[in-house]
């Protein structure tokens, strides 16, 4: 058993689950003990009182309009429901632009110098803004995770484009291919991999937006929950709801991960 | 010889420095006759412009000055009429081997029926047959250069323009391919220009071996062989004609 924590990575081919279970149970051991040791349940929840404030969470009435969902599986859903829409808006965005200044010279002339200046603003500088144009709750929420996403989504898909390789447009040239068919059956499945791993740290990097969109700019959600157990001195249930925000942002990446691999199959084999 | 398939007339090609400074000349006066399903080997040192002159055939680059003509027309830019073969295949990753073979006739929008019947007549010429769903990644060095002249020819090209594609492989592939090549060839009579480094393969493949002399590149001598196909390496006309080849390539001639 020992020995085998020692053999490379790269050599082990075997089940990895037994290990992974173990640190899942070793974390929550330590955290419990940690939990009690301090003993301020107020502050520091210990897990129990966690599952506790879970479960309390669930059975309570919902955000406003979501009442039926219960507040914690209201909230996630009114969050998951802004990052997809403002995911789905960088995707689009970031992806299509991406294309135009990865291919043609001109464009990215054009527009990389002002990209360059906008791109190093973190989005949370952009919340005062956002809240002075869009109010609180949906739209804010969605300009943040559209502007976060955005610049991965767009950076990656420029840096696919550029790297389409040469002798593949030139033999498609031989074959026959016009400068679209070019553009269409060659550069973009050639980028998709470099698109795919932009739309990957896009969506991790929105869901953070998000949060930190809801802390602030808005009256429910996730992040707006977690805030406001923070003001009601209820930490054991900030600790549920930032659990749920892991586990929600866990599973995109997981479906996209997924996703991901359904579309590049052609890399794997 | 009667109207030559593919005419090269005294083709110059310059490359100009990225800043506009210094110019190398790639190609020199280069003249060169095809015939009608003749297979013309190129063989010479390294940076000789052997590659520059296929990709000025295939109209990649244009020619600083001369002309060149298939069928009497003048070439101004890649056609489907002009098949071009990498050293490295250049197969589309994300395409199985039907679909890297079917792209020139999609590219050209024939309809999809009748593309994918081209495309499987070709496969089953170069010996993949089974492997149509297999991709790039799945298939050995020799079946990728299988699939990427597969490719060519499904654009039935009046002339095949190969740049080393054997150059890759290992000995016994290569072996294996160059009488792959000679039976495809057989089979339906392109044209075929082939560059290589390796004397043998161009004594074992070709009607006619053109030596390059180092850059830039003009023809150094003319060979004809005549020996009859298939023909055997250890055949001691095919061992005098290949030292002989060897010779002229290291300067042994004028």
């Amino acid at each position: 058993m020992l020995k085998r924590l020692w053999i490379p990575n790269t050599f082990r081919g075997e089940d990895t689950r037994p290990l992974r279970l173990i640190s899942i149970v070793l974390f929550l051991l330590i955290w419990e003990g940690a939990a009690l040791l301090a003993n301020l349940p107020q502050l520091f929840p210990t897990p129990v009182a966690v599952v506790i404030a879970l479960e309390q969470l669930l059975i309570a009435p919902g955000p406003p309009g979501m009442a039926w969902a219960g507040e914690l599986m209201g909230n996630t859903l009114i969050s998951l429901w802004r990052v997809m829409v403002g995911f789905a808006l960088a995707a689009v965005t970031g992806v299509l632009l991406g294309i135009i200044i990865g291919w043609w010279r001109n464009a990215r002339d054009l527009l990389e110098p002002v990209i360059e200046i906008l791109r190093p603003i973190p989005p949370l500088a952009w919340i005062p803004l956002a809240m002075l144009w869009f109010g609180l709750g949906f739209k804010p929420a969605v300009f943040l995770i559209w502007l976060g996403a955005f610049f991965p989504i767009l950076l990656n898909t420029v840096l696919g484009m550029e790297n389409t390789p040469h002798k593949l447009i030139e033999v498609s040239r031989t074959l026959g291919a016009g400068p679209w068919q070019i553009l269409f059956k060659v550069g973009v499945p050639s980028a998709a991999p470099s698109i795919m791993a932009g739309l990957r740290i896009g969506i991790g990097i929105g869901w953070m937006c998000l949060v930190a969109a809801e802390l602030t700019g808005s009256n429910s959600g996730l992040g707006y929950m977690i805030m406001y157990y923070y003001s009601t001195m209820e930490a054991s249930k900030t600790v549920a709801g930032m659990l749920m925000i892991g586990i929600a942002g866990y599973l995109m990446f997981i479906g996209l991960k997924k996703l991901e691999d359904r579309i590049l199959f052609w890399k794997a084999a | 010889m009667s109207e030559p398939k593919l005419a090269v007339d005294k083709v110059s090609k310059t490359f100009q420095d990225k800043k506009g400074g210094s110019s190398t000349v790639a190609l020199l006066d280069f003249s060169l006759e095809i015939g009608d399903g003749e297979f013309v080997c190129l063989v010479g040192p390294s940076g000789c412009g052997k590659t520059t002159l296929l990709k000025l055939i295939a109209g990649l680059e244009q020619a600083s000055s001369g002309s060149i003509c298939l069928d009497g027309k003048q070439v101004t830019a890649p056609g489907p009429e002009r098949g071009l073969v990498f050293q490295d295949f250049a197969l589309f990753p994300w395409r199985d081997v039907t679909g890297n073979v079917a792209f020139g006739p999609e590219v050209l929008r024939i309809p999809r029926a009748e593309r994918l019947l081209t495309a499987q007549h070709c496969i089953d010429l170069v010996g993949l047959s089974g492997s149509g769903h297999k991709y790039p990644s799945e298939l050995s060095g020799g079946m990728q250069q299988r699939a990427a002249i597969a490719r060519a020819l499904a654009n039935n090209p009046e002339v095949l323009l190969m740049d080393e594609p054997f150059g890759s492989l290992d000995a016994q592939t290569r072996s294996l391919m160059q009488n792959e090549l000679l039976r495809i060839w057989q089979a339906n009579r392109k044209s075929v220009l082939f560059v290589t480094h390796s004397v043998e393969e161009a004594v074992f493949l070709s009607n006619r071996i053109v030596v390059l002399t180092p850059a830039p590149g003009r023809i150094k001598q003319v060979f004809t062989v005549d020996l009859p196909y298939p023909r055997e390496r250890g055949d001691h006309r095919f061992v005098s004609l290949r030292e002989e080849i060897t010779g002229c390539l290291s300067g042994e001639c004028i």
